[in-house]
């Protein structure tokens, strides 16, 4: 029993605590900038004196002692005898870290103990505070020397930029004057590498000898305790409705219980009590969900503090501005984020900020900016992280790229801008010639796009020389709520999440007659002078046509992709805050919707993608950038088609002009015809440790001298993959490659073709591919 | 082949197949559906699965199977996949069936290729062939009907 109390005391004192650190290091910042008031002071003390109290009830001495060796300094402060000062700012922050990672050894020492034995974890303690914590030992001081921590806090080394170490930036950001990076040295593990210390304990002693400034380096967040994790702050007032909805719950079920034993069952007392249980259970689940939601500030109040230890580190100064802290997401996805996150904001300052004096030289205020900006949109959740530094130079990337192996160096010529910028995200793709504590480890932004990918999620990143970069995360509510109008339409119920709603229009009788006008074919509605292009949705989506008997127009106008477009539909119901779920893999190919929900009356609904449903109506054209490009492979034919595009023009027997959009070719390869290996009718080839099924484009299109064997050189591949699978598509000749506008003529698809279009004065023929390996027996390639 | 040997089995247009019960989450009556518009003819329609939304797919139209009559309820057959839960509607659903891993056979390649995807191969039991249904192919469309 008093394990158990123990226990329970603990794991408050450690929720509260890493809550009160939290607070203790914004309230610190503020002291810093010289803008702290006294409320503030006296928050920060308290903090400081409760964990104390509760650690020296709870026998915790080493956190006991810490405590009020940093209470003692705060008091000062809060009674004025001494004036906020950096070293001071920087003391405290190290005695949050400290206090950080002394709790944290309660929480997993603590946790695997049996509580009867409390002397190894004392021990343990002191081992680690000894050998595993570089900067405690002057921190704590013996208890009753009011006016020496601060001295001592003074006296300590303050992160002073200490030169010598090689500016080490990765140099793909336009760096004007190179900055003297001020690099720490003792090359610290717990510094960097959140990705990599998530994985790993504690930081071990680095080198206990060194009380360096690199401690102020390590951040608060691989702190990230399971108990500050696996505890929720929720609104009492949703708590109460939680409550009052088990209240009903229970009635409810007491009613059943009546109804299900009175003797004469009526239909409609059991209909009655099974819609009550319905609602309460929906109303209860919704509920439920919402507490699991939080709001992205959450984590955003941890970066002032890596912000500013980072810059400090390099020498830079920057100010962090954030807007949209109380987006809400998912609290599984806003733990994801969190390391993304933070590596990002780590490579803007390394790499995006330049030095002061470096803005300076480029007309800019010596502090830098990262704006940090967050809002739902669309059924997603937009992050973006904005730096006005010096932007990524694409001339630098494209030669890395090619020095690396990446790209043959003609292949990173050629590549756009935007390809270019996306190599950033290329796993092993890093320019820095030297590892500095802070980035280049070349696990950057790969492993950021992993795990936004692994959520769902997409990243983007625009540049412009000079101004800086933009960095945009979309990820997927999966869970997030959001308001939106149901709308009906073909006797159908649909969500439109109100992001992309503009306004409604209802026209009745006549006005409704009249209102409607065409271009050539395409319905059009004047709304206040402009024309607004139409899209029936019942049509659109192939529903049976709704009754319009009623001669009433309800035109729902969206915007998508900076484009507005009006949806007709047959009623609009009402606006809902709409749970969103995602819909399963089968129906990833449908753009039109963004994902389902579950209505009020437990009917599933489904919800609309306005720019999906745009496209699909080719009010906006399909090549517009979708997040999740990866589409199907007739999808990226498709969007081909439409656009200019890179192509890839080859021959084979009998048809001397085929094209291949570029980016469904993974690479091109000269096969040898001996290593060609055989296996009944198919053939294949070890390719890359893997087998490479190969397919002969020639036979399969039935060109004119189909069977020939290609002569005795070597066989030219196009190497393809899709999903898992690469296939070798055998070639005559690889002709070129070009960039083009194309457009497929109508009427010109033929079996293994989609069609034809003129390329450099010729008819070329656009191969199907998914109809060539279809017809080649080869599973098909599945919606991705 | 997998460790277990129970079968969940069920009817679809006079076949006689199985599930490997480990991938069978609940079996339930008719549900109310949802409809995709313009999604591929398989999928049948969304269903609520407590607060779940799972895709339903009509293993006759899988199964190239005649489309069922109007009059003739299916039963769903809720299966689980590394990708989440998926609906199978199949005609009738029957017992568990523990099988002698001996009686597996391949099926036979003159099954339309289509088909060999989703059914590995059969149990030969008295009198009849279990067929065996691969849960994760059948909820996996191919990409042409998407």
């Amino acid at each position: 029993m008093s394990q158990e109390l123990q226990q329970q005391f603990v794991r408050d004192m450690l929720a509260e605590s890493y809550e009160g650190l939290d607070r203790f290091d914004r309230a610190i910042l503020v002291l810093e900038q010289g803008a702290a008031d006294a409320e503030t002071l006296n928050d920060i003390f308290r903090v400081v004196h409760s964990l104390k109290g509760t650690a020296g009830c709870l026998g915790f001495q080493r956190i006991e002692k810490l405590t009020h060796a940093g209470e003692s300094l705060l008091d000062l402060l809060r009674t004025g005898r001494l004036t906020p000062s950096q070293p001071i700012a920087s003391a405290l922050l190290r005695l949050s870290d400290n206090l950080r990672r002394l709790l944290g050894s309660v929480e997993s020492t603590g946790a695997d103990r049996n509580d009867d034995e409390h002397q190894p974890l004392i021990d343990e303690f002191t081992a680690l505070r000894s050998g595993g914590v570089p900067v405690s030992s002057p921190l704590p001081m013996p208890p009753p020397v009011p006016p020496a921590p601060p001295a001592v806090a003074t006296a300590e080394p303050a992160p002073a930029p200490a030169p010598g170490a090689t500016p080490t930036t990765w140099g793909i950001f336009d760096e004007s004057a190179p900055a003297p990076v001020p690099a720490a040295p003792g090359e610290p593990a717990a510094s960097w590498g959140l990705f990599e210390s998530a994985t790993t304990p504690p930081p071990p002693a680095a080198s206990p000898a060194t009380p360096a400034p690199a401690a102020t380096a390590a951040p608060a967040a691989p702190a990230a305790s399971s108990v500050a994790a696996s505890t929720v702050r929720v609104d009492v007032s949703l708590l109460d409705k939680l409550m009052n909805l088990v209240g009903e719950l229970v009635l409810t079920r007491n009613q059943l219980t009546q109804v299900s034993q009175s003797r004469h069952l009526r239909a409609e007392t059991v209909s009655s009590v099974s819609q009550r249980l319905n609602l309460v259970t929906t109303e209860l689940q919704e509920g439920i969900m919402k507490t699991r939601m939080q709001p992205i500030g959450t984590i955003w109040s941890k970066f002032p503090r890596i912000v500013r230890d980072i810059a400090h580190d390099l020498g830079k100064q920057v100010r962090l501005e954030t807007v949209g802290a109380d987006t809400e997401l998912d609290r599984t996805i806003i733990e994801s984020i969190r390391d993304p996150l933070t590596h990002i904001i780590r490579n803007s300052i390394d790499h995006g900020i330049e030095s002061p004096a470096g803005r300076a030289a480029a007309g800019k205020p010596a502090e830098g900016l990262i704006l940090m900006r967050a809002h739902h949109e669309g059924g997603q959740v937009n992050i973006e992280i904005v730096d006005d530094g010096g932007g990524i130079n694409l001339a630098r990337v494209r030669q890395k790229a090619a020095e690396k192996g990446l790209l043959a160096p003609d292949a990173a010529a050629r590549l756009t801008d935007r390809e270019v910028l996306n190599l950033i995200f290329h796993p092993g793709f890093s320019t820095a010639e030297k590892v500095t504590n802070v980035s280049g480890r070349g696990v950057g932004m790969d492993v950021v796009k992993t795990n936004i990918e692994k959520i769902g999620g997409s990243v983007d990143v625009q540049s412009s020389a000079g101004a800086g970069t933009t960095l945009k995360i979309k990820i997927p509510l999966t869970l997030a709520i959001v308001p939106a109008l149901i709308v009906r339409a073909g006797g159908e119920r649909f969500a439109i999440p109100q992001v992309s709603l503009l306004e409604l229009v209802r026209l009745e009788g006549e006005a409704a007659q009249k209102a409607l006008e065409k271009v050539y074919d395409a319905p059009v509605f004047r709304l206040r002078g402009n024309l607004l292009p139409l899209v029936f949705l019942d049509r659109e989506l192939k529903l049976p046509s709704g009754t319009d008997g009623d001669g009433i127009l309800n035109i729902v106008v969206l915007q998508a992709d900076q484009r507005s477009f009006g949806l007709v539909v047959d009623e609009v119901c009402d606006t809902e805050e709409i749970v969103v779920k995602p819909l399963g893999k089968q129906l990833k190919g449908l753009p039109m919707y963004a994902g389902a929900t579950i209505m009020g009356d437990g009917r599933v609904a489904l919800i609309l993608d306005a720019l999906g449903l745009a496209q699909h109506s080719r009010v906006v054209s399909q090549t517009q950038d979708r997040g999740h490009a990866a589409g199907t492979l007739d999808a990226a034919a498709a969007s081909a088609a439409a656009s200019s595009s890179q192509l890839l023009l080859f021959r084979v027997p009998g048809r001397d002009h085929l094209a291949l959009p570029l980016d469904q070719a993974a690479r091109l390869a000269e096969i040898e015809t001996s290593t060609v290996e055989r296996t009944g009718a198919r053939e294949a080839v070890q390719y890359r440790g893997r087998i490479m099924p190969l397919v002969h484009v020639g036979r399969l299109l039935g060109g004119a001298a189909a069977d020939t064997p290609s002569a005795t050189g070597p066989l030219q591949v196009i190497v393809y993959s899709h999903s898992d699978h690469v296939v070798g598509l055998v070639v005559d000749e690889i002709c070129d490659i070009v960039s083009a506008a194309v457009e497929l003529q109508p009427g010109t698809a033929a079996p293994g073709i989609k069609g034809s279009a003129i390329i450099q004065g010729k008819i070329t023929d656009f191969v199907d591919v998914g109809g060539i390996l279809r017809t080649a027996g080869f599973p098909a390639a599945r919606a991705a | 082949m997998s460790a277990s040997h129970q079968f969940c089995t069920f009817h679809v247009g006079g076949l006689f197949l199985g599930v490997d019960v480990l991938h069978v989450q609940e079996v339930m009556r008719q549900r109310e559906l949802a409809t995709v518009p313009l999604a591929p003819a398989t999928v049948e329609g969304l269903l609520n699965l407590r607060g779940q939304i799972v895709t339903a797919i009509d293993l006759r139209r899988r199964l190239g199977c005649p489309a069922r009559a109007a009059d003739e309820v299916p039963m769903f057959m809720i299966v689980r996949t590394d990708d989440g839960f998926t609906a199978l509607l199949v005609d009738a659903v029957g017992d568990v069936l523990e099988v002698d891993p001996e009686s597996f056979e391949p099926a036979p390649d003159t099954l339309p290729a289509a088909t060999r995807a989703l059914i590995s191969g059969v149990h030969k039991l008295p009198g009849r062939l279990l067929h065996v249904l691969d849960a994760a192919q059948a909820a996996t469309l191919p990409a042409h009907a998407a």
